[in-house]
C-alpha cells in the first residue's frame, strides 16, 4: 500500500516538475522568439501605414527596403535604425508606454523624403 | 520689447535681427554706457576686442524648386538680394543656413543649380558669403557635389572678435554631426575663453523641436554639451522654413525664413504641409525682424510680416514674374 502510495507521489511531482518545465521552456521560448512584423519602406512611404503593438510584448520589426537606403526613428520607442537598398534589418523592441508614436524616415531619399512616416500604435 | 544688456544677453545683442531672412547686429551701437563697458570687458577676457557690424542670415533657397505650392521659383531670394543691396550699411557677414538648392539625382542639373544659386549670391554687395549645407544640398550624394562648389561643409572662422562655427548636420544623410565633427568641434573651441562670443550656424536645429517631422539632430545634445561651458553662444539654423526662437542654458537658438515657401506652426497642425501660396501677398510669411539699438544699453525688437506693395494686389504675381527678374 504504502509502495503504491509512494509510486503515485513521485509520478504526480515528476508531472507537476514536467508540466513546469514545459511552462518555463515556452517562456523561454516566447522570449527568444518574439513577434514579427514585416514593414516595407518605399520612396516615400512604409506599408502598412499603421502597425498596433502591445505594450511591453517584444517585437521584432522588420523592415525591408524595395529601393534605396531608409532610416527608421522613433526616439521614444528606442528605434534607430537602417535598411539598405534590397536588404532586410531586424529592429526588436518592447514599448514600454501605450500610445501613439510617429515613425520616420531619417536617412534622407529624395524629394519628398520630409514626409516618409508610418504610425505606431502601442495599445495596454 | 526692451532687453537690458548684461554679460548673458551678449548674444542677444549679436542675435538682433531683420529681413527675408535675418539680419544681426553683432554688438550694440553707438559703444557706450553699459554696453561700452561689457564690450571692454570682454575684450580683455578673450584677447581680441569685438567690435560693431551686422550679418545677415538667409536659409531655404532651394534653387530648382518648381512647386506647388510656391511657383515663383527664386524671386524670393532675388528679392532678399535686394533688399540686403539696399541697407543703409552693408553688412560684413551673409550666413547660409542650407538647403541652398533642391535635390535631383541628376548630377548635371543639380551642378546647374548650384550654378545658379552662385549666380545669385554673386549679386550681393557684401564683405563675404559662408554657407552649410542642406540636406537638399548633400543629403543623396554624401555632400560630394556641394564640396565642389562650396569647399568644406564644416570649419570655423573669426570675425571682429566673434568666433563662426558652420556645422554641418546633413551630409551623413541622416540628421547627426557625427564623432569626427565632433571632436573636430571640441578641438576647434579649445583655445577660447569660456566668454567668447560664439555663432554657430548649421542646417537643422539643434534640438528636439518635432522630432516627427525631423526637426531636430539626433547628436544636437552632444553639440550643446560642447558648447555647454560656453556663456556666449548664439545658434542659427534653417530647415524648418520659419521664424523660431529657443533658449536653453547659455544658447540662444534662432531660425529664419525660407525663401521659397512656409511651413506652419506644428503646434497647430498635425501634417506637415506647406503653406498654401498667396497669390495677392506672394511673398507673406518671409517676414522681417526689426532691431534697433535704443542707447544707454536697450534694444527694441520688433517683428514685422513683410508685405511689399509694389508687389501686392491682383497684379501681385504678374509683377514678380515679369521677366528680367524683379
Amino acid at each position: 500500500m504504502k509502495t503504491r502510495m509512494l509510486r503515485k507521489w513521485i509520478v504526480s511531482a515528476g508531472l507537476a516538475v514536467a508540466l513546469l518545465a514545459g511552462a518555463v521552456g515556452t517562456r523561454r521560448a516566447f522570449a527568444a522568439e518574439p513577434k514579427v512584423v514585416e514593414i516595407t519602406a518605399k520612396r516615400f512611404t512604409f506599408v502598412p501605414e499603421q502597425v498596433t503593438l502591445k505594450k511591453g510584448e517584444p517585437v521584432t520589426l522588420r523592415l525591408h527596403s524595395e529601393d534605396v537606403t531608409h532610416g527608421f526613428f522613433m526616439r521614444k520607442l528606442k528605434i534607430d535604425g537602417e535598411v539598405e537598398a534590397g536588404k532586410t534589418t531586424d529592429i526588436t523592441i518592447t514599448p514600454e508606454v501605450a500610445g501613439t508614436y510617429t515613425t520616420i524616415c531619417d536617412h534622407f531619399c529624395g524629394a519628398n523624403h520630409g514626409n516618409m512616416k508610418m504610425t505606431i500604435v502601442v495599445v495596454e | 520689447m526692451k532687453k537690458a544688456v548684461n554679460r548673458r544677453s551678449f548674444m542677444k545683442i549679436a542675435g538682433s535681427s531683420l529681413g527675408i531672412g535675418v539680419l544681426y547686429t553683432a554688438l550694440p551701437m553707438p559703444v557706450a554706457g553699459e554696453a561700452g563697458e561689457m564690450m571692454r570687458w570682454l575684450g580683455k577676457q578673450n584677447g581680441e576686442m569685438a567690435t560693431p557690424f551686422s550679418f545677415v542670415q538667409l536659409s531655404d533657397a532651394h534653387v530648382g524648386f518648381n512647386g506647388p505650392p510656391d511657383p515663383l521659383g527664386t524671386k524670393a531670394f532675388e528679392r532678399a538680394v535686394e533688399m540686403i543691396n539696399g541697407l543703409p550699411k552693408a553688412p560684413d557677414l551673409v550666413l547660409f543656413t542650407g538647403d541652398l538648392t533642391h535635390d535631383t539625382e541628376e548630377k548635371d542639373v543639380h551642378a546647374q543649380r548650384m550654378k545658379q544659386f552662385q549666380e545669385i549670391c554673386s549679386r550681393m554687395k557684401v564683405g563675404k558669403v559662408m554657407y552649410v549645407p542642406g540636406e537638399h544640398d548633400a543629403g543623396l550624394d554624401g555632400g560630394q557635389l556641394y564640396r565642389e562648389f562650396f569647399k568644406e561643409s564644416y570649419y570655423s572662422f573669426d570675425h571682429r572678435g566673434v568666433h563662426f562655427v558652420a556645422l554641418d548636420n546633413v551630409s551623413r544623410a541622416k540628421p547627426e554631426v557625427g564623432p569626427e565633427q565632433l571632436a573636430w568641434l571640441k578641438k576647434d573651441l579649445a583655445r577660447f575663453s569660456k566668454t567668447a562670443p560664439i555663432v554657430v550656424f548649421t542646417h537643422r536645429p539643434l534640438f528636439d523641436l518635432k522630432p516627427e517631422w525631423e526637426w531636430f539632430t539626433s547628436d544636437g545634445d552632444d553639440v550643446m554639451n560642447v558648447l555647454a561651458p560656453y556663456e556666449n553662444v548664439t545658434v542659427l539654423y534653417g530647415h524648418i522654413h520659419r521664424d523660431h526662437e529657443h533658449e536653453e542654458g547659455h544658447a540662444h537658438h534662432y531660425a529664419a525664413r525660407s525663401l521659397i515657401f512656409a511651413f506652419p506652426d506644428p503646434d497647430k497642425v498635425d501634417n506637415k504641409k506647406p503653406n498654401p501660396f498667396d497669390k495677392d501677398n506672394p511673398f507673406k510669411n518671409l517676414g522681417i525682424r526689426l532691431v534697433n539699438e535704443t542707447g544707454a544699453g536697450s534694444l527694441s525688437v520688433k517683428d514685422v510680416e513683410l508685405t511689399l506693395r509694389e508687389y501686392s494686389g491682383i497684379n501681385g504675381v504678374q509683377q514678380i514674374l515679369r521677366e528680367p527678374g524683379l
